[in-house]
């Protein structure tokens, strides 16, 4: 049975497990399935993560090769995104340009402000300035054109350059009006220049402050680029104009010398015309009139050259005069105008000096086609002269030696050639008019042109002039204005500094006040510190100085209390010890006799007590007998008792009354017959019967042999008449000791309690 | 003070021995030569003398022994 219900129990056992076997396979199968579903279905999230991951990041990175502004953001935000961008989509661009802004520059509102602002913010028409003296020419027209006011601060800083300007430095050239003509020439520019021009500009912009010392800085620098500038364009220009001044002189004297020579030409032509001399002298004149021709074309040719020297070198001048003014440095403008003026007037010389060539060499070209025509006249003459008189010479001047048929020839011929000359003449009269219109014609054409010419020559002449005049006006007027802007601006610049310096009288004044407000509050403050501090440190220091002073007199009470103390020690020593003494002295007593005197005991208690007055009085209680004599022992008092008890018995009767020598044997009779005990307790209260002698007597001795000597002697002291007589000394002797005693046992006691207080404890 | 007694006592016997004796011979010895005839017998003379000696001695004895209370008092005369 049991192992049926093992069996049964391992049976039910199993197909629990078997149930849940056979459950779990099915599970496990369900399981095993849904995993495989399961599995399919986890394969496909992962697929789906890993592809919503991947889009993710390819589209992360597209973006980012798209924006790199959102590129920089992954790369600032995700560690690693930057190599993963550089490996996928390359290297990140480079950071953009900035865009241009095209806002004009403006140029000169005069405001004048607090010259810090000015001072602060000078740098922007240094910069300005900078450019325009660094650049060659081109600011934007944008930039010179309205004043548009801008920040004032700008404002500020340019009236904060003129007022330093006014001061030190020369003025701002004002850009807008002279630079206009020249303007006129860079409006070519191109849009890339005037872009760097806006981007500087905008770079002027960005960058705002400057300090002071770099603007004076760059003040100084432009100021000295100007001069150098001005110095070498002075220089050039100085250069140019000597050499062209030199070249022009030369060419003028290369054609005045032309002209000299075509004058002597003139001139010996003439005089060789006019002059008929003897052939040699003819020759030498036609010799030196060819070496005068020579000479006149040479000369015409070196005026010819000088002159096209000249007039290349006056281009050049004025190529350089056009350079300097488009330099646009003030302070060179009256040696433009002058080296102008010479160019000028150095053109207007040399076309003079030309006209005047030309002139002469018109003369000349009449002369020689007056020569010409009075020469082939002459040739001919003599041609007909040689035809008719062939033997005659030609020299018609030797006329003395002709024969008067020659001469008549010649007549004839003269008047032949008088005829056709007057007919010729006629003729030349009647054509007079037409040859003289024609001339007048051909003169008035030719003169028309010289006059074109001359009158071009003469308007450009004076239109240079009056340009020269008219700049010269300007140039003045512009001096002036600017000396009167200068006189305002000082003036402004005075009201400005008086303004200035009052205000800062006034803030100085504040300020100093203020300063000094806030000296003496901190000073008091200090004061107040230190004084509470000094008070501190003199309390501590005083505190310190009390309690280590109350410690010194603590410590110093303390030591004089211990001294005291151990005085009194040392004393209530002493005084024991001498009471000690005493007490010993005390012990001395031999039997019977008494001891020795106390004394010295006494006075050694004396001396150690000297101050103490209750020693002192005890000590000085001592009775006198006991000093000088000592006392007697109780044990010798007790003796004695013993006697005296006997004699007080045999004289008990005797009293003052019985005191008769009957009296005395009767007394002792009744002592020999009278029988009491010898030791009676003594009551407490004494009754009258019991003063009896003889109870009185046995009282004392209960008492004395009990050791009670005192009460011994006060029931000896109850005895009267003849007992009291004869136990007298006893009790004075008993007295004596009882007193000595008690005087001792105070005194022990004292000095055994003065003792016991001073002496302390280890 | 005992002691006194005691010598009160020994001085008186001595004494009261003394003088009577010496009263009693010498009052013998006076009466013998005095011829105080009565007295025929020296001792009886002697025995007189003795006994006024004795007596003699016995009351100052007595008076000794009394002389502590014996007050002496003086007259003051009134003026």
């Amino acid at each position: 049975m049991l192992r049926v219900c093992w069996r049964g129990a391992n049976a039910a056992a199993r197909k629990c497990l078997c149930g849940n076997g056979a459950a779990q396979p099915m599970q496990s199968c369900r399981r095993y399935t849904s995993a495989g579903d399961s599995g399919s279905v986890a394969g496909k999230i992962v697929a789906a993560s890993l592809l919503t991951v991947g889009g993710g990041v390819g589209g992360t990175i597209l973006y980012a090769k798209w924006d790199p502004k959102f590129r920089a953001a992954v790369e600032k935000g995700v560690p690693y995104s930057d190599q993963l961008f550089e490996m996928t989509i390359g290297p990140p661009p480079p950071p953009p340009v900035i865009p241009l802004p095209k806002k004009p520059v403006k140029v000169e509102p005069l405001q004048i402000s607090s010259v810090s602002e000015a001072s602060k913010d000078s740098k922007q028409p240094q910069q300005m300035k900078e450019k325009k003296v660094a650049k060659e020419e081109k600011p934007p027209v944008q930039q010179e054109a309205p004043p548009l006011p801008q920040t004032i601060e700008e404002a500020s800083a340019e009236a904060a350059h003129i007022i330093s300007a006014i001061s030190e430095v020369p003025s701002v050239p004002a850009p807008g009006t002279i630079d206009q003509p020249a303007k006129a020439l860079p409006t070519t520019a191109s849009a890339a220049e005037e872009c760097k021009e806006c981007e500087h500009e905008a770079h002027a912009h960005v960058v705002k402050e400057r300090p002071e010392e770099v603007v004076s800085a760059r003040l100084a620098a432009q100021d000295r680029a100007e001069h150098d500038l001005l110095s070498s364009l002075s220089a050039k220009l100085d250069d140019t104009l000597g050499s062209s001044a030199k070249l022009t002189l030369q060419a003028i004297g290369a054609q005045e010398a032309a002209l000299s020579a075509i004058a002597n030409h003139t001139s010996k032509l003439k005089e060789a015309m006019d002059a008929e001399g003897p052939s040699d002298k003819t020759s030498a004149q036609w010799r030196s009139l060819e070496d005068a021709l020579n000479e006149r074309s040479r000369a015409a040719d070196e005026a010819g050259a000088a002159l096209l020297k000249a007039k290349e070198e006056l281009e050049k001048l004025r190529k350089v005069i056009n350079a300097a003014k488009d330099s646009k440095i003030d302070a060179a403008r009256p040696q433009i105008l002058a080296a102008e003026e010479n160019l000028h007037s150095m053109v207007v010389d040399l076309d003079r000096a030309v006209g005047k060539v030309q002139t002469a060499q018109m003369e000349a070209k009449i002369v020689s086609q007056y020569s010409e025509l009075v020469n082939e006249a002459k040739a001919q003459f003599q041609k007909e002269l040689d035809s008719i008189t062939p033997e005659i010479q030609a020299n018609w001047k030797g006329l003395s030696k002709l024969s008067p048929d020659d001469l008549n020839s010649l007549i004839a011929h003269a008047h032949r050639r008088i005829d056709q000359l007057n007919r010729e003449l006629a003729e030349q009269r009647v054509r007079e008019q037409i040859h003289i219109e024609a001339a007048l014609d051909q003169q008035r054409l030719e003169n028309q042109k010289t006059l074109d010419k001359a009158v071009g020559t003469a308007i450009s002449h004076s239109r240079e002039q009056m340009r020269l005049e008219q700049e010269k006006k300007i140039e003045d007027v512009r001096e002036v204005m600017e000396a009167e802007m200068r006189t305002q601006l000082r003036r402004q610049a005075a009201a400005h500094t008086d303004h200035l310096r009052d205000v800062l009288k006034v803030q100085e004044q504040e300020l100093r006040a203020e300063a000094q407000e806030v000296l003496s509050s901190k000073l008091m403050e200090q004061e107040t510190n230190y004084r509470r501090v000094t008070q501190d440190q003199l309390d501590a220091f005083t505190l310190d100085m009390n309690a280590a002073y109350a410690r010194l007199k603590g410590i110093e009470e303390a030591i004089d209390s211990h001294v005291v103390a151990e005085e009194e020690a040392r004393k209530a020593h002493q005084l024991w010890l001498s009471v000690e003494a005493l007490t010993y002295s005390l012990k001395t007593a031999v039997a019977d006799s008494p001891t020795e005197p106390l004394e010295t005991a006494a006075k050694a208690v004396r001396e150690s007590c000297a101050d103490n007055e209750f020693a002192v009085a005890l000590a000085s209680a001592l009775p006198e007998e006991s000093l000088s004599r000592g006392i007697y022992s109780e044990a010798s008092l007790r003796a004695r008792f013993y006697q005296i008890r006997g004699l007080v018995r045999r004289v008990a009767m005797i009293n003052e009354t019985r005191n008769s020598l009957y009296q005395y044997f009767l007394s002792y009779l009744q002592s020999v017959l009278l029988f009491e005990p010898e030791q009676l307790a003594p009551p407490t209260k004494l009754k009258p019967e019991d003063l009896d002698t003889f109870k009185l007597l046995s009282y004392a001795t209960y008492s004395i042999e009990r050791g009670d000597l005192e009460l011994a002697a006060k029931f000896i002291n109850q005895l009267t008449g003849e007992p009291r007589r004869v136990a007298q000394d006893w009790l004075k002797e008993a007295r004596l000791t009882l007193e000595t005693r008690q005087v001792v046992n105070l005194l022990s006691a004292y000095a055994n309690a003065v003792g016991l207080g001073t002496t302390q404890a280890p | 003070m005992a002691e006194e007694h005691g010598r009160k006592w020994d001085r008186c016997l001595a004494d009261s021995a003394r003088t009577g004796f010496g009263v009693g011979v010498v009052f013998s010895r006076v009466s013998f030569h005095t011829r105080i005839a009565s007295l025929c017998r020296p001792n009886v003379a002697r025995c007189v003398g003795s006994g006024m000696g004795l007596g003699m001695g016995y009351s100052n004895c007595q008076h000794d022994f009394r002389s502590p209370y014996l007050l002496h008092g003086h007259m003051v005369k009134d003026q």
